[in-house]
């Protein structure tokens, strides 16, 4: 649908194969840096050997108001040991060189700013990113920012919201390529125990107005709800409760997390 | 092409040249709209106006004087200086113009809750002020470093019904209660307004606050025109988000002839690095929604703000501020802590007026700069603020102890 670049991605064209084969694609978040700059490449390779599909690599920023206390105090202590854009860059580019996996670079603005827009969008593709998340750049905001991202080789993740109206839903879905994030509720991030039962509304809804594949984030806290969310959407992004594993027992605790989910969403199809 | 993007986004909506703009979560768009939508309505609709003015009126205290403070022009080398005194407002400054403006369009969309951001609190007492007045529920986020500093509005904000909340995140000022005013809203949005208390912010809010703000320019022009039958040869006002320098240089903004001048707070001065002097030291990027000038790292991480002033003790400031300085129509100085803790004691000394911290450091420049304005015309100092929050504060900072 839609596609400004003539080519498909390397991101659209992976969830065609996992549409084609019945897989929902497991999206985990992680923070850049946390919970130490040593580990990044570690946990990147063990979120994939634990089944993730995509990995949202976030760039810290000083002030995310977008998320909640969890992803707020990764970012933070992220910041503390000197984790910069260009180290997210350059870590990615490391894991790459050992990995053909997808990863979404996501960003606040300000950080991709002082780097250079150009320059950023130029080094995330060298790095081997497969898209860009601005969680602060929303439809129409900038068209000639906008315009300059959707020129890269790689799609930029749109975001709805259950706020978004449904004229501006449809015309935002037109746009995406790789695949639209659908946020399952109003607020920040952060696992909570209940999801909202019009999400099924809502995503179909969607499905009507494009053949982008949906995922569904915010608030997703374990194998139950991932699995729900996994009914509905072609992906399940999962973050703060991540970082919450993480934070209880490492990489081992944030890997056997994540391996719950994907036997929880495998169990779907 | 070398230069970023963003400098050529006039496409997009609620800029001011290149500043300004909407960067914000998916989530807030609907409601940025929504409130777009009724103040639009309510700018066409006179019968809006006419209820604030009655309010600005009778509740407020509307029009505040434009004094002429003799003694204070004589300390400033010989200079004819005019106060326009919205210290004399009710709640004690400028901030009640801007959230009884935005308290009205609250009810016209419905919503019954209000949160807000605040720094030294005055905004915040103007806030919890006209919940009060209209039986709204009232959040007001401040900066835990905030909340020590400025104890007694913490106390007037709960004697008048809200709710303060302390954030203890980042800085703990009042880049740090936005981040969380904005994260309530994120979560909220349905059935709260987040009265923004100055120029800052995503659209409409930098255009909207400076609208009712204005009131203290349109009166302090016809003030001055009854009293000197002519404009003032130069405006001076503290800036730190904006809102009362916006408020007052937007009557004059068109008049070539009537210098603006906006008082940053240097803090410990801009050459330490502890200072809050954005437009003077910042470089471009965006911060809770727009394009300004802001203290950051070279790698895009807002920098920390210092100002004796905690409503100067802001990083960013308003995109048309921005605008402003790249046009060359307003002039951005700055001045120090000491040097505003001086004007405050002399301001009280001289006139019998205590003015805030924030106030100070336009009264500050004055005595500066005086000396060389003699024979220039009326001097017009915007007096934003009282200064009785900061009178502990002070008494400390000067070694005074007030125990009884």
């Amino acid at each position: 649908m839609a596609n400004t670049s003539s080519e498909t991605d390397r991101l659209s064209s992976r969830f065609d194969a996992w549409r084609a084969a019945g897989r929902r694609a497991l999206i985990p978040y992680v923070t850049a840096g946390y919970p130490r700059p040593a580990d990044t490449v570690e946990l990147l390779h063990g979120l994939v050997d634990a089944g993730a599909d995509v990995i949202e690599l976030g760039v810290p920023f000083s002030d995310p108001l977008a998320d909640g206390p969890t992803i707020q105090r990764s970012t933070q202590a992220a910041l503390e040991a000197g984790v910069t854009l260009e180290w997210t860059l350059d870590a990615l580019a490391r894991f790459r060189r050992e990995r053909d996996a997808s990863v979404v670079v996501f960003s606040y603005l300000n950080p991709v700013l002082a780097y250079g827009i150009e320059r950023f969008l130029a080094d995330a593709v060298a790095a081997g990113a497969d898209g860009f998340l601005l969680t602060d750049l929303p439809y129409g905001c900038d068209p000639e920012f906008e315009a300059l991202v959707e020129a890269s080789p790689i799609p930029l993740i749109r975001l709805l919201a259950p706020t978004t109206p449904i004229d501006r839903a449809v015309a935002i879905a037109r746009r995406a390529r790789g695949f639209l994030y659908y946020i399952s509720r109003t607020g920040v991030t952060g696992a909570t125990r209940d999801l909202r039962a019009d999400l099924a509304t809502e995503v179909a809804a969607l499905r009507g107005a494009t053949d982008v594949p949906i995922a569904v984030g915010f608030g997703i806290s374990g194998p139950e709800q991932a699995a729900w969310v996994a009914q509905v959407a072609d992906g399940v992004v999962v973050g703060s409760a991540l970082i919450e594993a993480l934070d209880r027992g490492g990489i081992p605790e944030a890997t056997s997390f994540l391996r719950t989910l994907r036997e929880a969403i495998d169990r779907v199809r | 092409m070398s230069q970023s993007v963003v400098e050529g986004a006039t496409r997009a909506p609620g800029r001011f040249g290149r500043f300004g703009g909407q960067y914000v979560p998916e989530t807030l768009i609907a409601a940025l709209e929504e409130l777009e939508q009724v103040y639009e309505a309510a700018r066409n609709d006179p019968s809006f106006w006419a209820e604030l003015e009655d309010l600005l009126t009778h509740y407020v205290g509307r029009p505040t004087p434009l004094y002429r403070a003799d003694r204070l022009g004589e300390a400033a080398g010989g200079v004819r200086v005019y106060l326009k005194r919205e210290d004399l407002n009710h709640t004690g400054a400028h901030k009640i113009n801007n959230t009884l403006g935005q308290v009205l369009l609250a009810r016209r969309m419905g919503k019954r809750r209000i949160i807000a951001e605040t720094g030294a609190g005055q905004h915040g007492v103007a806030t919890a002020t006209v919940c009060a007045l209209f039986g709204l529920d009232c959040v007001v986020y401040m900066g835990a470093e905030d909340a020590r500093r400025q104890a007694l509005n913490v106390y007037r904000m709960e004697l008048l019904g809200a709710e303060v909340r302390t954030v203890e995140s980042g800085t703990r000022t009042l880049k740090d209660a936005t981040n969380e005013a904005i994260r309530d809203w994120v979560t909220n949005v349905a059935d709260t307004h987040y009265i923004i208390g100055s120029v800052v912010g995503p659209h409409p809010y930098p255009r909207m606050v400076r609208d009712f703000q204005a009131v203290i320019g349109k009166e302090a022009r016809a003030q001055l025109e009854a009293a000197e039958g002519r404009l003032p040869a130069k405006v001076v006002a503290c800036v730190g988000g904006g809102s009362n320098a916006m408020g007052i240089f937007h009557a004059f903004v068109d008049e070539p002839s009537v210098e603006l001048i906006g008082v940053e707070a240097a803090g410990d001065g801009v050459e330490t690095g502890r200072h809050a002097a954005s437009l003077t030291a910042g470089r471009p990027g965006v911060l809770h929604g727009s394009y300004s000038y802001l203290l950051q790292t070279e790698d895009g991480q807002v920098a920390p703000a210092h100002s004796v002033s905690a409503g100067l003790d802001y990083p960013g400031v308003g995109p048309e501020h921005a605008y402003l300085k790249d046009v060359g129509r307003a002039r951005y100085v700055t001045v120090t802590d000491r040097e505003a803790l001086d004007a405050f004691g002399t301001l009280a000394r001289l006139e019998g007026i205590i003015p805030a911290l924030e106030s100070a450091h336009a009264v500050a420049y004055l005595l500066r700069e005086g000396p060389n304005w003699v024979g220039a015309g009326p001097i017009v100092v915007c007096l934003s603020g009282r200064g009785d929050k900061d009178v502990a504060q002070v008494a400390a900072l000067t070694g005074k102890d007030l125990a009884p």
